[in-house]
């Protein structure tokens, strides 16, 4: 899939689970989101964008949620 | 009252008292005990005795107006009316004696002497109750003779194009005009003039101009010919009948298919269905022609190439060529490059082995449903927040609401029957808030009903409202501590209400993002949460936003905070759109969960598949309808099982659709038509309809429903047969001999339908899962003691604005909605006599927006999107607000979804039809895309009506 549709559905992702106070919470929830509705092929594909553009244009909490509770 | 046994197809004549206490009376020398407030007429005939009638009947609150069901009391003078007279204690009822014979004959002779006398040539001989009356009275002459003034020679009315009105039969027994008021609350008959000048009228107006809806309860509340459905006219009286399950919206209606041979010549509402009690919809009673439709399609078809002429085949053909495709692609792509989608107007059966195919036999997860671009927020913000993918309530729980909140959704068109229940409601006194940018029916436009509060809010800031309806409910301390102690986290409960009482979730803070006054927010909030039993009911305009999600968990959100759950009266009841969207999603049909929302990742229950079917599962989400589309549009998906469903017309920005599908190398569509979708097909299945197959519906309350076949396939086979013979095919035989069997199967796989099969079905009716050991006749309401997932959880609903915004070049909002004789993409619909009240879709626009674009009623207006652009002509109205447009997308030539976009909801991807950025101009020629779409749909509907021979040509 194309690389910026997959930033814009985790980014909103991110922006639903910015309001929660407990955010190591929300980085947790996010991954939790990402890979239960999320193919792993998509996950991979978002992890690796992250990892090679260092998180240009993600959320940061997503960010957070890829490098520490993203299966991949 | 338990002793008391109804029996199916009888009329006791008046309605059922609900009354706890009980009176004993005798009815002929027959003793009986009753519920309080029980007419005599009803007690008689629960003891067996029939007193003549013809103004009264069960559905209807009684009249007293045929003089016919007279009767004597003992102790008591004169005749009173059996319908109109309650019953009471130790009272002696007769209802045959000389003098009553005599008053009875003398009544039917005035009927009769004003009746035309042409029994044997009418159309409800043999099914009239005029005619049954007369022999019941024991009429042998009419003194007064026929010559007198009479009513023969009116005029027929025959411009309704599924019934007609012929009031020369009619005896003014105002049965039709109480079932307009009553049963359907459009009130659009009366009966004008007084005394022998009395007659039924719409209103000084044929029936098809009037107000009428064409619901047909007129036309079965009559008891005679004087209203009566052309297809009887034309047949004669049916002579079997078999109950089944409409096969239109999430209502679910019980219908009795009346029958001749394998001929349908009427559809009549059940009685006894628990959705609908005996009523019905101008889809339902009478949009079913299209099963016999010339345009159906019987015969398989292959093509190599979508340029291709279509070539019919035989079913071994066209199973076997599927089945070689698929092969081909998995080896040379891979299973992931595959994948299926159902539909929510398949059958559960159908849904069940449509996904164990794609899983166990694809190899993939990679099937979703179309559930996708209506109501999976709903799957996911009830889980989320009470533990299930369900409404909560029975629909019959809105008759003990006291406030009624509807939000984003159109009753009176898109769920008519349920409707009227609701209508039924507040004309009773239920105060109703209405959260709408649109003026619907419901608001001011209903007969004897007003919305209270109307909130026509901008399109795309439902959660900004949700959370100022909170914010009001926290501040003001309407909170139900007491039910969220018990019943709920309190730990999510605190952070909730911190967030919500914040000054930003005010009403106030939030009026001018709203366009909606805050003191109206506020006293619906207030009226919402202290109004006593609060129940809100919603649809797509909760849904379909980029923030669909957050909005039903904020839904969830309040009604816990308020106590409105787990009794009769509350709750949180979505609208699902089709009739089988809560079946489809139950039966496993997204690509992440299991049959009873089990997820794929969870090992306990894929082990559970894995042994019954035989087969390795993947533990891995697969894709959604999005993500297919999209990965085809780069050429990394390849093939699609499409059954039932059309998404090029039904989803979002149509040419991406269209682009993804021209670039599969197999698209399999199975459907009663040529629809859309298949004019990018290389196989085409024919389906069966609703009538040619038996299985099971699961409506909005989580009612499964029987579906019956009352007639032989026309494509020789019932779906599910179909995609079992791909599997057999394909290597892997699922061997069912009847639809019944793969209910057992998901019975044996699933917790929440662990009770159920067809002969309870059949016994009970219908079941609302879950129906299990503890529930084995199902469970009407749900979360009574406890959540489904214990504690109910509440979320932070943080508003964000959708990133679809107006800006100079693109203005206006358009939001998409349905009509009440329309039904989804039309295929049903469109082949029926409905197009006489929708034949093209319209666009809605204010008459600010119109005037400022020198718009005038019926211009073709072009309207253009960041997506794409469309033409359509303009209807001029205030039921939009200025800056809104809105239109339906019932026709494909419309191109609706051509101008939506792609922008999906954070949480499932369901497709944010209800928020698109346009412009409007006057135009005087169709857009690019429909002229392409003509010349397009031209095409390939000459490849199908020119077949080419199995000699002529083969697929390479």
């Amino acid at each position: 899939m194309q690389t910026e549709q997959l930033i814009k559905m985790a980014n909103q992702i991110g922006d639903f689970f910015e309001a929660e106070p407990n955010q190591s919470q929300a980085q947790e929830d996010i991954a939790n989101h990402l890979n239960r509705f999320w193919t792993l092929d998509m996950r991979r594909q978002l992890a690796a964008y992250a990892k090679e553009k260092n998180g240009t244009g993600l959320h940061q909490q997503v960010i957070s949620a890829i490098s520490t509770h993203l299966k991949v | 009252m338990d002793d008391i046994k109804y029996k199916a197809n009888v009329d006791y004549g008046t309605p059922k008292s609900v009354a706890e206490k009980q009176v004993t009376l005798n009815i002929d020398g027959v003793d009986i005990s009753v519920p309080e407030g029980t007419s005599i007429m009803h007690a008689a005939q629960l003891a067996g005795v029939t007193v003549p009638k013809l103004c009264a009947t069960d559905s209807l609150e009684p009249f007293g107006s045929c003089r016919l069901c007279l009767v004597e009391i003992e102790g008591r003078r004169g005749y009173p009316a059996s319908c109109t007279t309650s019953c009471v204690e130790g009272i002696k009822v007769h209802t045959q004696t000389p003098k009553l014979a005599d008053i009875r004959r003398g009544v039917m002779e005035l009927y009769i002497s004003d009746h035309p006398l042409d029994c044997l040539t009418c159309a409800t001989n043999g099914d009239c109750e005029l005619q049954d009356m007369a022999g019941a009275v024991g009429l042998r002459e009419v003194r007064y003779g026929y010559d007198g003034e009479n009513h023969l020679s009116s005029a027929k009315d025959e411009s309704n194009p599924y019934f007609t009105f012929d009031p020369s039969k009619c005896i003014v027994c105002s049965r039709c005009v109480r079932a307009c008021e009553e049963t359907q609350g459009t009130f659009a008959l009366t009966i004008e003039g007084r005394g022998f000048g009395s007659k039924v009228s719409a209103g000084n107006k044929d029936f098809l101009e009037s107000e009428c809806v064409s619901c047909g309860a007129c036309v079965q509340a009559c008891p005679t010919a004087t209203l009566i459905e052309k297809t009887v006219i034309e047949a004669g009286v049916p002579e079997h009948s078999i109950t089944t399950t409409c096969a239109y919206c999430g209502v679910g209606c019980s219908f009795n298919a009346e029958m001749k041979g394998e001929e349908v010549v009427r559809m009549t509402p059940n009685k006894d269905g628990g959705a609908n009690h005996g009523h019905a919809c101008v889809k339902g009673r009478f949009a079913w022609g299209y099963a016999t439709h010339k345009d159906r399609m019987i015969k398989p078809m292959i093509r190599k190439r979508i340029t291709d002429p279509w070539q019919e085949v035989s079913w071994d053909e066209a199973i076997n060529y599927a089945a070689s495709e698929i092969k081909r692609i998995e080896a040379k792509y891979g299973k992931d490059a595959m994948g299926g989608i159902t539909s929510s107007r398949c059958t559960n059966e159908e849904v069940y082995v449509t996904q164990k195919l794609v899983r166990a036999v694809f190899g993939t997860n990679n099937v979703d449903t179309c559930a996708r671009v209506c109501h999976s927020p709903t799957g996911y913000g009830l889980k989320q927040t009470l533990g299930e993918s369900a409404g909560t309530q029975t629909f019959d729980s809105v008759m003990k609401s006291d406030v009624i909140m509807i939000i984003g959704a159109n009753p009176t068109d898109g769920h008519p029957v349920f409707a009227s229940q609701m209508k039924r409601r507040l004309r009773e006194g239920a105060k109703l808030i209405i959260a709408d940018p649109r003026a619907i029916d419901l608001v001011e436009n209903s007969p004897h009903i007003r919305a209270d509060y109307h909130l026509n809010l901008r399109p795309g800031t439902n959660v900004a409202l949700i959370s100022a309806l909170a914010h009001v409910v926290v501040t003001e301390g309407m909170v139900k501590e007491d039910f969220v102690k018990e019943r709920c986290e309190w730990g999510s409960y605190v952070v909730w209400r911190d967030f919500v009482a914040k000054p930003e979730n005010s009403p106030e803070a939030l009026e001018k993002e709203l366009g909606v006054k805050a003191d109206t927010v506020r006293a619906a909030a207030r009226m919402y949460a202290t109004g006593g039993n609060a129940a809100i009911y919603y649809g797509l305009g909760v849904t379909e936003h980029s923030q669909g999600s957050t909005m039903v968990m904020g839904i969830a959100n309040l009604a816990m905070a308020t106590g409105n759950l787990g009794r009769e009266g509350v709750g949180v009841n979505p609208l699902r759109g089709q009739n089988n969207v809560q079946g489809s999603c139950d039966m496993g049909s997204m690509p992440h969960e299991f049959t009873g929302y089990r997820h794929v990742s969870d090992d306990a229950t894929r082990a559970l598949f894995e042994a019954a079917w035989g087969r390795p599962l993947s533990s891995e989400p697969g894709l959604r309808i999005p993500n297919m589309l999209d990965l085809a549009s780069e050429g990394r998906f390849k093939a699609l099982y499409c059954v039932g469903e059309d998404i090029a017309q039904s989803d979002p920005n149509t040419q991406h659709v269209t682009h993804a599908l021209e670039n599969m190398e197999c698209v399999i569509v199975q459907d009663l038509f040529l629809n859309e979708t298949a004019m990018y097909a290389h196989v085409f299945f024919p389906g069966a309809s609703f009538l040619e197959k038996s299985g099971t519906f699961t409506n909005a309350e989580r009612r499964i429903s029987p579906v019956r076949r009352v007639m032989t396939p026309k494509n020789s086979f019932e779906d599910w047969e179909i995609t079992a013979k791909l599997s057999k095919a394909l290597g892997y035989p699922m061997r069912y001999s009847h639809a019944s069997e793969i209910m057992d199967e998901i019975a044996a796989l699933t917790p929440t339908f662990k009770g159920v099969s067809f002969k309870k079905i059949d016994e009970l009716g219908s079941i609302q899962w879950p129906c299990d050991d503890e529930n084995p006749a199902g469970t009407p309401t749900m979360h009574v003691d406890e959540f489904v997932r214990g504690k109910g959880k509440f979320f932070i609903t943080q508003y964000v604005p959708t990133t679809e915004k107006v800006n100079a070049k693109y203005p206006l909002i358009l939001t998409t909605g349905r009509i009440l004789s329309q039904y989804n993409v039309g295929a049903q619909t469109r082949r029926t006599k409905n197009v006489e009240w929708h034949k093209e879709d319209v666009v809605e626009i204010h008459p600010h927006d119109a005037e400022d674009r020198g718009i005038h009623e019926g211009d073709w207006v072009g309207i253009t999107s960041r997506a794409g652009e469309t033409v359509l002509r303009a209807k001029i109205t205030e039921r939009v607000q200025p800056g809104v447009i809105y239109t339906t997308f019932h026709h494909p030539e419309s191109g609706a979804n051509v101008i939506t976009t792609d922008n999906s909801d954070w949480a499932t991807n369901c497709p944010e039809f209800k928020v698109t950025a346009v412009q409007v101009t006057r135009v005087n020629q169709l857009s690019d895309w429909q002229q392409h779409y003509k010349t397009f749909s031209e095409a390939q509907i000459a490849f199908a009506n020119k077949k080419l021979s199995k000699n002529t040509q083969q697929p390479a």
